[in-house]
């Protein structure tokens, strides 16, 4: 029996070697693009909630919700959005962060509040910083951001993360 | 009623992210030795299953999306006024290569890629290119400021939900879908792609200049997938 193995493990170790040459030749290389200014990555990362963390955090009772709010292009949130989360205006234009104090008005400082786009790669969204930094502005203490690397489809929908579409 | 979408993820792949998938896994392995399997079978299976799935990710479609990917299926038509209020039908463009695009003002990795497009559609449109953008602006002043800013030299009309839905969900920017002559979608580029890439495809494609076959378009309405 023990020398039964031998060839399990030649053949596992086989196995495991075209696993990883078939990823590598899969993955293409990667094309790095750089940070624009004003862009998500001027979030801090302590700010930063991952998707499994803010899925079960809406499983919570109603009141230990955050208020989430969607800061990118309003037909993507159309399209599909995180079910119980509010469209509050693009990040990246002036009427959109005048929309988004609107929608935070009546709210405490302290309320728990997370921001999400998804339109585009993290580094590349124009929306986020812009909303984040009007609400630390406006005195927001609980604010983080949902870190979504490449958008809403890859991150959020294709994970099987709840989503629904305007009616 | 908000319209509750199904997973994007294949199924398999939500198998496999399962707690229990170890135990799955070990079973199957039980399962086949018990059954004295011949000598280097499991790897033989192995090695037909990673065929299958290379032949499968052919279409570039990387994404998670790739489950519900268009690639191989027949583009779905749409018709709408581009922003020159012409009528922009994709069915005309039967027997010509086509590259939808979808993008958006906001979408830096869009402006990126948009001046090659301008340039692609010069050199390869007399062998039978046909670029095409959807703006997925909320505001189409937007996109009629940047057509002019940019030059397209393409046509460009308005997306909306209907049309997104459509093309599986443009959840995200920019995305973009290579279509041959025959309307049939050869490749899915989704977020930033090598333009490099997407090239070699294109010149791929415009260097097949067979005749066109008759393409039944009102047919793509009533397969899975593209409408929800």
């Amino acid at each position: 029996m023990k020398y039964g193995r031998i060839p399990q493990l030649a053949m596992t170790t086989g196995l495991a070697t075209l696993v990883l040459l078939f990823g590598y030749f899969q993955c293409p290389a990667q094309y790095t693009p750089t940070s624009g200014p004003g862009s998500a990555l001027s979030i801090p990362q302590a700010q930063l909630i991952q998707p499994e963390a803010l899925n079960r955090l809406l499983q919570a009772k109603e009141s230990d919700k955050p208020l989430l709010l969607q800061v990118g292009s309003h037909l993507l949130f159309d399209e599909a959005h995180i079910p119980g989360s509010v469209y509050a205006g693009a990040g990246s234009q002036p009427s959109g962060l005048q929309q988004l104090q609107s929608t935070v008005a009546t709210f405490s400082k302290k309320k728990a509040i997370v921001l999400y786009c998804g339109c585009c790669p993290w580094n590349r969204c124009p929306n986020l910083g812009p909303a984040f930094k009007q609400l630390q502005d406006l005195g927001f203490t609980n604010v983080k951001a949902l870190y979504l690397a490449d958008n809403l489809g890859t991150d959020w929908v294709a994970k099987g993360y709840p989503v629904e579409q305007t009616q | 009623m908000p319209t509750i979408w199904a997973p994007i993820g294949s199924p398999r792949a939500i198998r496999l992210n399962k707690p229990n998938s170890g135990a799955i896994a070990r079973k199957a392995t039980q399962g086949l030795r018990g059954r004295q399997m011949p000598p280097f079978a499991v790897f033989r299976f192995a090695l037909a299953v990673l065929f299958l799935a290379a032949c499968s990710t052919a279409g570039e479609a990387q994404s998670a999306f790739a489950a519900k990917s268009l690639v191989h299926k027949l583009a779905p038509q749409f018709v709408r006024p581009d922003l020159d209020n012409k009528r922009l039908d994709l069915k005309a463009y039967r027997g010509k290569v086509v590259l939808l695009n979808f993008w958006a003002t906001w979408c830096v990795p869009c402006q990126v890629e948009m001046p090659s497009f301008v340039v692609w559609q010069r050199r390869y449109g007399p062998r039978g290119l046909q670029i095409i953008g959807i703006s997925m602006d909320d505001d189409p002043a937007l996109a009629r400021e940047a057509y002019r800013k940019l030059k397209l030299n393409y046509p460009v009309a308005m997306g909306d939900v209907k049309l997104g839905d459509l093309y599986g969900g443009v959840l995200g920017l920019p995305m973009t879908f290579l279509i041959d002559r025959h309307g049939k979608i050869r490749a899915e580029f989704q977020g930033e792609t090598d333009l490099n890439r997407i090239e070699k495809q294109v010149q791929l494609l415009v260097s097949t200049i067979e005749a066109p076959r008759s393409v039944d378009y009102r047919s793509t309405r009533a397969q899975p997938g593209t409408a929800r």
